[in-house]
């Protein structure tokens, strides 16, 4: 494949409309390569966020095609078809500037989700005694790059834009990975339910279709987490149990 | 919750994106072979005959509860007393609210079906209809939460279908004893209880009630053990219900043209 032909979104808040660039390519080009081209020769002003280039700090999140993806971790050979590649920034944010968006909304939600909080140590030096196996739970969630892809394919927020009362499923990553912790003794099951809207999630699994980092997220964050909301708040029998002989947590 | 955006990008419009695949494909064949299935188990469970055929008898109507065949727990023609007369009865009535109930509030099911037929969304990064957006969280949805209310119908069921299993194993000799044997039926129906229990020990809401809800589980061997069988069948929970959403009703087509005599129940030994 010697060039492609690439439909670059260019605007910002007050609107804006796709440019079409030709590129010549490269062998073993990805999509962000062709951008970096397209602002080297075509359009100096042209925005994007990038940083590592190695789909490890998840800043040049885009669509390509119309699918959410990392642009550093897109072959241009594995997205190029007959028509020309379009790229696009993430639609479940406001656009700063062409393909960069402002994600700041989820650093606010994530502050307010409880950290982990840790019960007493098990040793005079202030450490705990964790057992591999349980670590290896949580352990997957951190793996998390936020990226925010997950959030931005999520129909809740990228259709519905119910920021207001849904965390979306980064932000459920996050609990699971605070509320799993072997040595937590939070609580965010309220918060979960009340205040970021689990409930809405409706299982979809395009949080888990779009993950680099191919973290579980419906079947190990966020289905656990929607469980443990039922056993306090739908599952009357579990009330009962839990009323009884306290929390399973541990 | 944190200040919502402002400025967000303007809605796609319904079935509205830029993706180039063939996104519609998966929720066409969703939608297509759930319909057909719906269309058939309710055809079938509503026949009331021709659902055993000697030592076999369709999953839809086992375990069958009071009902014309040397199969039945309670073998007696026409319905229950207590049955209202003015509704028609077939033993499969009795039993099938348990397996539909299991897989309509199945978590890997209601993601398939709410992209088929709500469509909430048709595809991932496809313009969705509706403007309102209620979720689980409200009536009637809300009633998914109870999938595991569901699960020790959906895990009695496979005793009775394991049972039926095994009597098909068993074959009358002219002598009027039974004898030991395989046929095409034993596979089908061995098959049948294999793939169904793959996927209800699969089940999520099994996996959390077995140890998903404990952050200690290796203090806790013998949960931790089921937690890790649960999860091995889980993480291919939609090949396990797909293939036996389709091998449930192969079994009972089988069965069903064994006893029309259109086709024969090939004994090996």
């Amino acid at each position: 494949m010697e060039s492609a032909t690439f439909k670059v979104w260019r605007g910002d808040q007050e609107g804006g409309d796709f440019e079409t660039y030709d590129v010549d390519l490269e062998p073993g080009y990805v999509v962000l390569d062709a951008i970096h081209k397209i602002q080297a020769e075509q359009a100096t002003d042209l925005a994007c966020r990038w940083n590592c280039k190695a789909g490890k700090c998840g800043s040049c999140s885009a669509e390509v095609n119309g699918s959410p993806r990392l642009m550093c971790m897109t072959r241009v050979e594995d997205v190029a078809g007959d028509g020309p590649i379009t790229v696009e920034p993430m639609r479940a944010f406001p656009v700063l500037k062409d393909l960069v968006t402002d994600v700041s909304w989820n650093y606010e939600v994530k502050a307010a989700i409880q950290q982990v909080t840790p019960r007493e140590p098990d040793f005079e030096d202030g450490s705990w005694e964790m057992n591999q196996y349980d670590v290896e739970r949580p352990q997957e969630f951190r793996k998390c790059i936020e990226c925010f892809l997950c959030q931005n394919v999520c129909h809740v927020l990228r259709d519905h834009q119910m920021h207001a009362e849904f965390a979306g499923p980064r932000h459920f990553v996050f609990a699971a990975q605070a509320e799993m912790n072997p040595i937590d003794v939070g609580d965010r099951v309220a918060h979960l339910r009340d205040d970021m809207g689990i409930g809405y999630c409706n299982i979809t699994k395009c949080c888990t279709t779009v993950c680099p980092e191919n973290i579980s997220i419906t079947d190990n964050a966020i289905i656990p987490l929607k469980e443990r909301v039922v056993d306090r708040s739908y599952d009357p029998l579990a009330k009962l149990m839990g009323a009884v002989f306290g929390s399973e947590k541990g | 919750m944190a200040t919502p955006p402002t400025a967000l990008p303007v809605r796609r419009s319904f079935g509205q994106t830029m993706r180039t695949d063939a996104w519609w494909v998966q929720p066409v064949v969703v939608f297509t072979v759930f319909t057909s299935f719906i269309v058939y188990s309710t055809w079938a469970a509503f026949q009331g005959t021709f659902y055993w055929h000697e030592n076999l008898l369709s999953p839809f109507y086992s375990p069958e509860i009071w009902g014309a065949s040397e199969h039945a727990l309670m073998e007696r023609s026409g319905a229950p007393g207590w049955w209202p007369g003015f509704l028609p009865y077939s033993p499969a009535f009795l039993i099938l609210w348990a397996p539909v109930s299991f897989r309509l509030t199945c978590y890997y099911y209601r993601g398939a079906y709410y992209k088929a037929y709500w469509p909430g969304p048709s595809a991932c990064s496809v313009g969705t209809p509706r403007k309102e957006y209620r979720g689980e969280r409200k009536f009637p949805l809300i009633i998914q939460n109870l999938h595991r209310y569901a699960l020790p119908f959906a895990l009695l069921l496979l005793v009775f279908l394991a049972y039926d299993a095994w009597n098909a194993f068993w074959f009358e000799n002219a002598a009027g004893s039974k004898e030991f044997g395989m046929s095409v039926g034993t596979i089908v129906l061995t098959l049948n209880v294999i793939f169904l229990s793959g996927y209800t020990f699969g089940c999520h809401s099994l996996r959390h009630l077995v140890g998903g809800g404990i952050d200690l589980l290796s203090r806790r061997p013998i949960r931790k053990t089921a937690y890790d069988c649960v999860s091995c069948l889980n993480a291919r929970h939609m090949a396990w219900a797909w293939t036996s959403l389709l091998w449930v009703a192969f079994s009972d087509i089988f069965v069903r043209l064994c006893a029309m005599g259109i086709w024969t129940n090939v004994r090996f030994f």
